[in-house]
Formats: structure tokens, sequence, C-alpha cells
């Protein structure tokens, strides 16, 4: 057991480091809020990488993924979050690829892969229902055999970014008479341009329109678009989820978030001091670091056994739950800090393109929002009651 | 020991409990939110009508010869509506300064104004660099013949778009934060030197930054002595801080209310989700901090005419207890919901929104933990001499 880097590691930093400093898009540093950024803009460093071959680090080599051992994606993902990049958003890179590429053909290797490396494809997370969330397994939409084609029928929601997507990845039941609601759903590609889709916005509280409603009539889609077997959906879909988990504890961003917070608590001033020199705050970032030490070695424990061959168990849930823990507090704490200015909401400023009278410091703009919005990470990706049902039964055994 | 409710206050309770419910739907509230002004005069004039503005103002005032239960009352039943209009801005605090310090002149110029609802005010008391110290004052008012010139800047100003006029705390003398050399001063929003720049808050209300350039007030603007404003200022704020968590125990209640509701009928695997034993007890913590809420509330609101010792660690203490629970029954609402929570269009988010800025509202959890803790320790250095 040790703690170094290997010289070879730390030569890799350098290069990446360089390699960010010099390519990272201009655009996108310091940006407050993803949430209102254009398709553009999200693919804007997707791209980028995509060139370079370094898009989907834990891809298969001969996929496209770049061989990095798990230490060499650790130092990825810091050195992507000192300059807070907006990284290829998950749902082709990490969930769907996986997917296709350890159950799809060989033609859906080729046709789907590489666009997803490239980020000329978007690629929507079509799973939720109304009626099915935490029992995703309930799930109502129905893709019905018609000749080489499945017709769809059904609603989709909570569909982040839908709105950009080119394709979706869909859970539809293909057997309404299978013995457990397990059994008879099938994973299928569909294009978002297919005659029949509606995608409709959902705002959230923080104002931003992230996710949508995504309906669907009578949308026919080629038999060939079902990835692995017709009503084995309900394995990959958890595969898939298992996938989905290990990316979502963020502990490179949450450091680079702590950072932040201290740059504005040694701003903000109380009592003619610097905020970060009040004891009860300084000790709420201390607390809050500490929790994220303890993350980032849970996590990098499982890395380890994940490079032995010992996939992402139940373990990941830990990471779900402690992950967004942080990340929620992480926003609250930032909140508390911009104090007052934490009330004005930036959507409404007036559009006098006047400077001279700014409306509180540019850091305290998105604080509310983003606070409003992070609830959502207890809440998606298996809500955090769901993640901590997980463990009582493949953990404790109860 | 009562704390029964008198029947005026009763009265008052249930006759704007219906106009909320017949004229302040969810959906209601949210097209005026996003209107233009952002409010409903036309609703303040109802407000008026129903004698909610003159309701905590002595008879000899002009008032119903209420006190600050009435307001309690008021402020909880705008909590459950979400509420927008600005009755701590201009009937708490205006009205309370006006109250406590007014001279006959003033009360006949100003407080039959608010109680008539012909005219609102805001109070613009917060700093850019203040934090929560009402004393850190940057904005000066420097004596001017008989009158004062004023100048600075004040942060976030509740309701200033809606007001006519405003309340200021400004230095007239002392450093940046001594106790001493602060006055209370009336300003009118149009007079030459104010300018504002409006905007919208993130719980659905508005507000401004205020600019006082060179703004010269008469003799008469001044309320209550010149350079001894602090004990009045802490009274008043300590009044809105009252108002304000009855506020905060009126959203909780209807937050938790509706998260109850949802998870008896929201159903997954086959079962209500109210039925999992780990949602009922997060739901059993709500209703106990609601009610924790309710009980420092009325405890705190009882002691507003005790001395200022006893009278400031209550309103403190209330409002560490309200800025947590308002944090937890806020979090745990949504989080209940689950993806719906999150969405714009239900109520719930909503509540969340305004449980979530009541803590930064006249000092938060971390601020009133510190004031409450130092007057502590003097009450001990008292005892002990
Ligand atoms: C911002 C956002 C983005 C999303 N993006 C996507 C996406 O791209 N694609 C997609 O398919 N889905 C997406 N989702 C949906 C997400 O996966 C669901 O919201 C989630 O699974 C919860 O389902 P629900 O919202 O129906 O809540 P419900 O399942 O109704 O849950 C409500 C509450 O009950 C609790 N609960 C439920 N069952 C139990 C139990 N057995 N024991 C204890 N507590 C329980 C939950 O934890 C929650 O607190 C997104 C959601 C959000 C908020
Ligand atoms: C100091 C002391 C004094 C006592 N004095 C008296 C007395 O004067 N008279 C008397 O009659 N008894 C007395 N008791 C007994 C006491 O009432 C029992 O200990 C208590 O009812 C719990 O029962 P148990 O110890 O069998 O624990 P169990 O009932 O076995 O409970 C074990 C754990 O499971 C939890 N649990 C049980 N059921 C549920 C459920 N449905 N949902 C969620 N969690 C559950 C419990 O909360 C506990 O954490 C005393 C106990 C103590 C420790």
């Amino acid at each position: 057991m040790n703690l170094e880097f290997s010289p070879e590691e730390v030569a890799f930093r350098a290069e990446v480091r360089a390699f960010i400093e010099e390519n990272y898009p201009e655009e996108l540093k310091d940006m407050g809020s993803r949430e209102d950024l254009t398709r553009d803009q999200f693919l804007a460093w997707h791209k980028v990488l995509g060139k370079k071959g370094w898009a989907a680090p834990a891809w298969p080599e001969k996929y496209g993924g770049t061989g990095w051992t798990s230490t060499q994606r650790y130092i990825w993902s810091e050195e992507n979050a000192r300059v807070d990049a907006m990284m290829p958003l998950p749902f082709g890179v990490s969930m769907v690829a996986p997917v296709i590429y350890t159950f799809g053909n060989e033609e859906q290797k080729a046709r789907y892969l590489p666009k997803i490396l490239s980020g000329e494809e978007w690629w929507c997370q079509g799973y939720s229902e109304p009626g099915a969330g935490s029992d995703l397994a309930s799930l109502k939409t129905t893709a019905v055999r018609d000749g080489d084609h499945y017709v769809i029928n059904g609603q989709k929601t909570w569909t982040t970014l839908a709105q950009h997507a080119d394709w979706g990845f869909f859970l539809c039941r293909t057997d309404p008479n299978a013995a457990k609601p397990q059994e008879g759903i099938s994973f299928i590609l569909v294009d978002m341009n297919t005659p029949g889709i509606e995608v409709r916005p959902i705002i959230t509280i923080d104002g931003g329109h992230e996710v949508n409603e995504v309906w669907l009539t009578d949308v026919r889609v080629p038999v060939e678009n079902r990835v692995g077997e017709e009503n084995q959906g309900w394995t990959y879909a958890k595969f898939l989820l298992a996938h989905e988990r290990s990316g979502i504890a963020g502990v490179a961003r949450s450091k680079r978030g702590i950072e932040r917070l201290r740059d504005i608590a040694s701003t903000e001033l109380l009592e003619g001091e610097p905020l970060i020199k009040d004891d009860s705050f300084a000790r709420k970032i201390s607390q809050l670091e500490i929790d994220l030490t303890a993350l980032e070695f849970t996590e990098l424990r499982t890395l380890a056994r994940e490079s032995e061959g010992k996939g992402p168990g139940p373990e990941s849930s830990i990471l779900k739950v402690k992950g967004t823990e942080i990340q929620q507090r992480l926003t609250e704490l930032t909140l508390e800090a911009v104090g007052s200015y934490g009330a004005p909401y930036f959507r409404g400023f007036p559009e006098d393109g006047s400077n001279e009278f700014p409306i509180g410091p540019d850091y305290a703009h998105h604080a509310g929002p983003n606070y409003f919005n992070f609830r959502k990470t207890s809440i998606y990706g298996g809500s955090n009651e769901i993640q901590r049902n997980i463990i009582t039964k493949m953990i404790l055994g109860l | 020991m009562d704390f029964n409710f008198t029947e005026e206050q009763t009265m008052i309770r249930d006759s704007l409990a219906r106009l909320i419910r017949e004229q302040y739907d969810f959906d209601t509230r949210m097209g005026v939110v996003k209107s233009e002004s952002g409010w409903r005069p036309e609703m303040w004039a109802q407000f008026a009508e129903l004698g909610l503005l003159m309701a905590p103002f002595s008879e000899e005032d002009g008032g119903l010869g209420g006190d600050p239960i009435d307001s309690m009352v008021v402020m909880e039943e705008f909590g459950k509506g979400l509420v927008v209009e600005p009755f701590v801005p201009s009937v708490v605090c205006a009205g309370g300064f006006l109250k406590h310090a007014g001279t006959a002149a003033q009360k006949e110029e100003h407080l039959q104004a608010i109680m008539g609802g012909a005219s609102t005010f805001a109070f613009a008391y917060a700093e850019p660099r203040g934090r929560y110290n009402l004393a850190d004052l940057e904005t000066t008012a420097k004596k001017d013949g008989s009158g004062y010139v004023l100048n600075g800047h004040k942060s976030v100003v509740i309701g200033a778009p809606w007001a006519d006029k405003l309340v200021v705390t400004a230095r007239t003398g002392g450093d940046r934060r001594d106790a001493g050399g602060i006055s209370v001063f009336i300003v009118d929003k149009g007079a030459d030197g104010v300018t504002t720049r409006d905007y919208p808050t993130v719980d659905g209300r508005r507000a401004s930054e205020v600019y006082l350039e060179n703004v010269s007030v008469g003799a008469g603007a001044l309320i209550g002595a010149e350079g001894e404003g602090l004990p009045l200022i802490e009274q008043v704020v300590d009044e809105a801080t009252a108002a304000t968590c009855a506020e905060a125990v009126g959203a909780m209640g209807v937050a938790h209310q509706m998260t109850v509701e949802y998870s008896r009928q929201r159903k997954q695997f086959g079962t209500p989700i109210g039925k999992f034993q780990v949602l009922q007890h997060r739901m059993v913590d709500m209703f106990m901090e609601h009610e924790q809420s309710i009980s420092m509330t009325y405890m705190a609101t009882l002691k507003l005419g005790e001395d200022a010792v006893e009278r400031k660690k209550a309103a403190s203490a209330a409002k560490v207890r309200i800025g947590q629970s308002g944090r937890f029954v806020g979090q745990e609402s949504i989080q209940i919901h689950g993806g719906m929570g999150m969405t714009e269009e239900l109520a719930v988010g909503h509540y969340f929104k305004r449980l979530t800025m009541i803590d930064s509202e006249f000092g938060n959890v971390d601020h009133h933990m510190r004031r409450y803790t130092e007057l502590s320790a003097t009450d001990l250095k008292a005892a002990a001499e």
C-alpha cells in the first residue's frame, strides 16, 4: 500500500495539464452555470478530446479508449476539475457506449461508437416514466413488433437534455405477459428525429431547462436498433446503472468546489474580517473537506478493486450517497457564504447594458439556483433512499 | 399562561385565509410573480380594507389596538400562501420605527399612509460589506443646515421596487462598526440622488440595490434621536425577525402537509411511498421541526416587549431554530417528492425556495447563534457581578 505517484504518473500529470491549458476552449472558462449552455458549448471540449483520442478514457482501447490505468484516469479527472472543464456528457460516453460495446453486435459498435467518441451525436437516457421512477421495472412504454420494426408508444420523463439529443436509449416493454416486471423489457436505440416523438420542456425550480418529457406515439424503429436479446433489457439497464453510479461521486469537482468556496469566504467579510477567519464557518469547510477525503479514499479503494477485475459492486452506492451529500453541502455552504446576495435572481437582472451598478459579486449570481438545482442529485441516478435499500439488501443481507 | 388567540386575531386569521384561498391560489401567485410589477397593489388595498395593515398599531395611533401577535397571525397566513406583498418591510419595519420613535407629525404623515395602504415602505439597512451586522454601515448622513445629506449603497432592499418611501440607516458619527453614531431616516424614493436597480429574487419577490448620492433630507426625516438609532433598529429588527419566523412557520406547515399528502398518493413498488418507514420517520421529523418552530415563534413574539437582552436572546433563538428547521423541512419536502419536487410547476419547490431565503433575512443561523452566545456570556457576567 502506498500513496506515491510514480515518476511516469507525475510526467503524465504534467502532460495532461499542459494539454488542457493549451486546448481548453476560452469561452467555457469560468462559467457560472452549466444548464444554460448551448449545444455547441456543451460539445466544445468533447470535440477537442475526440480529436485527441481522450474522450473516453474508460473504454477498451480497441473501441477508442486510452488504455490508461485507474490512477491515470484519476489524475485526468483531477486535472480537468482544476479548470472546471465541461466534460463529455455521460449519456453517450459513460452510459450507452459500455452497453453497446459489451452487449451490442459488430454493426452497432461500428455505427454508434465512433460518433459518440467524436461528440458528433448526442444521446439521452429514456428510462424514467411518470409512473416508473424508483420502481423503474414498472415501466409501461411498449414496443410492439411489426415486421422488421418496433412500434413504440408511451411517455418518458425527466429526460435530461433531450432537447439537444440526436439519439436516445429507451427501455420499452416488449413482453407484457412476462412473469416478472423485470422480464419482458428491451433496450432500444431510437433516432430522436423519428416521426411521433415529441420533446416537451420541464422547467426546474432553479429556472433552468435541463429535463424534458418525451412523448412517443407510434414511433417506428428498426428491430436492428435493439441492443442484445429481446426481453433482456433489464440486465443491460442494471449494468448501466452501476456505471452511472461510479461516476457520480464527483470527487475532483467537489475538491475544486471547496477551493472556490474558500476563495469566496476569503472575499466575503464578517465584522470587517474575511469570513474564512470565522471559526464556525471555517470549521464547516473543514468538515466538508474531511468528508470528501473519506470519499476520495473510498473511491480509490473501489478503483483499485476494479482494476483487479472486480467490477463496481453495491459499494458504488456508497459513492453515490456520500458524493451527492457532499455536492449538496457544497452548494449549501456557498449560498451561505454569499449572504444576502444569494437572493437576486440573475435571470431577471436589468438588461440595460450598464455595469456601473453591478448587482452583487459575480460568484453570488448562481449560488441560489445551484443550491436548488443540486437537490436533484439525491433524487436521480437511483435516489439516495434506493441506494441505501441496495446496501441493506446486497451488503447487510437484510 | 394563555396561548389562545383573541377574537379579533381569530377573525383576522380567518378572513385573511379566505382571501388568500380565493384570490391568491398558486397559479395566480405565479402569474403575479412573473408579471412586470411582481405584486398586486389591488391586493394590498384589500389587505388594508381587512384592517391588516393597521392591526398591530395602538388605537391612539389610529390602529386597531393589536400587538406583535397580530403581525404573527398575518405573517403565518402570508407564509402559507407564499404572499409576496411587503407586510414586513412596510408595516412591521417602517411602521415599527414610527410606532416606537416617530413624532406626532411623522406619524400623521407616514403612519396613517402605511396603515391605509396609500404608501408602502421598504427598509434599506443592509450593505454590501456589512453581512448581518446592523451597525456595519458605510452609508453616511452629514448634517447640512437643519437637515442631512446622505451617501451610500444599500443592498438587496426587499420590496423597494414597490415602495414610494424608504427607511434608511446611516452613520451620523462614529466609526464603521461602532454602536453609537447611527441614525434612521425616512427618504423619498423619488428624491434627487436616489437611484435604484430593481430585480426579482430567487424566491419570487422583488428587491433593489439602492444608491444614495448626495440625497438631501430635512430635519423631519430623522426618526428618533440622532446618533442613537441602534437600539431602536435592533428592536424593530427583532420584531421583523419574529414576524419572519411566523412566515416560515406557515410555509413549513404547508410544505409538510403537501409532502404527507403526496406520499399518500404516489405509488411505487405497488404501494404508496408513505408506507416506507424511512420516509414516515422523515416526515415525523419534519412534523416535530414544525412544532418546535411554532413554539419558538410564539416565545420570541411574546418576549418582544421584555428588556433588551431577553428580547434579543429570544429573537435570535427563534431565528436559529427556524433557519435549521426550514432547511430540513424544505430539503426533505423536495426529496420525498422525488423528481416532481424539482419542478417549477409544483408549489412545493416554491415553499422550499422561500424557506431557504428566509434564513438569510435579518441574519442567518450563524449570525444569531453568535449573537445568542454573546448575549448569554453577558448574562453570565452580570450574574457573577
Ligand atoms: C434533474 C433530473 C434529471 C434526471 N435525468 C434523467 C434521465 O436523463 N433519464 C431518466 O430516465 N431519468 C432521469 N431522471 C429521473 C430519476 O431517475 C428519477 O427521478 C428517480 O429515479 C426517482 O423517481 P421519481 O422521481 O419518480 O421519484 P419516486 O420514485 O416517486 O420517489 C419519491 C420518493 O420516494 C422515495 N422512495 C421510493 N421508493 C422507495 C423505497 N422503496 N424505500 C424508501 N423510499 C423510497 C424516493 O427515494 C423519493 O424520496 C432525472 C431526474 C431528475 C430530478
Ligand atoms: C432503562 C430501561 C428501562 C425500562 N423500563 C421499563 C419499564 O419500567 N416497564 C416496562 O414495561 N418496560 C421497560 N423497559 C423495556 C422497554 O420498554 C423495552 O426495552 C422497549 O419496549 C424495547 O423493547 P426491546 O428492548 O425488546 O427491543 P426491541 O423491541 O427488540 O427493539 C430493538 C430495536 O428495534 C427497533 N424496532 C422495534 N420495532 C420496530 C419497528 N416496528 N419499527 C422500527 N424499529 C423497530 C427498536 O426501536 C430498537 O431500536 C425499559 C427498558 C430500558 C432500557
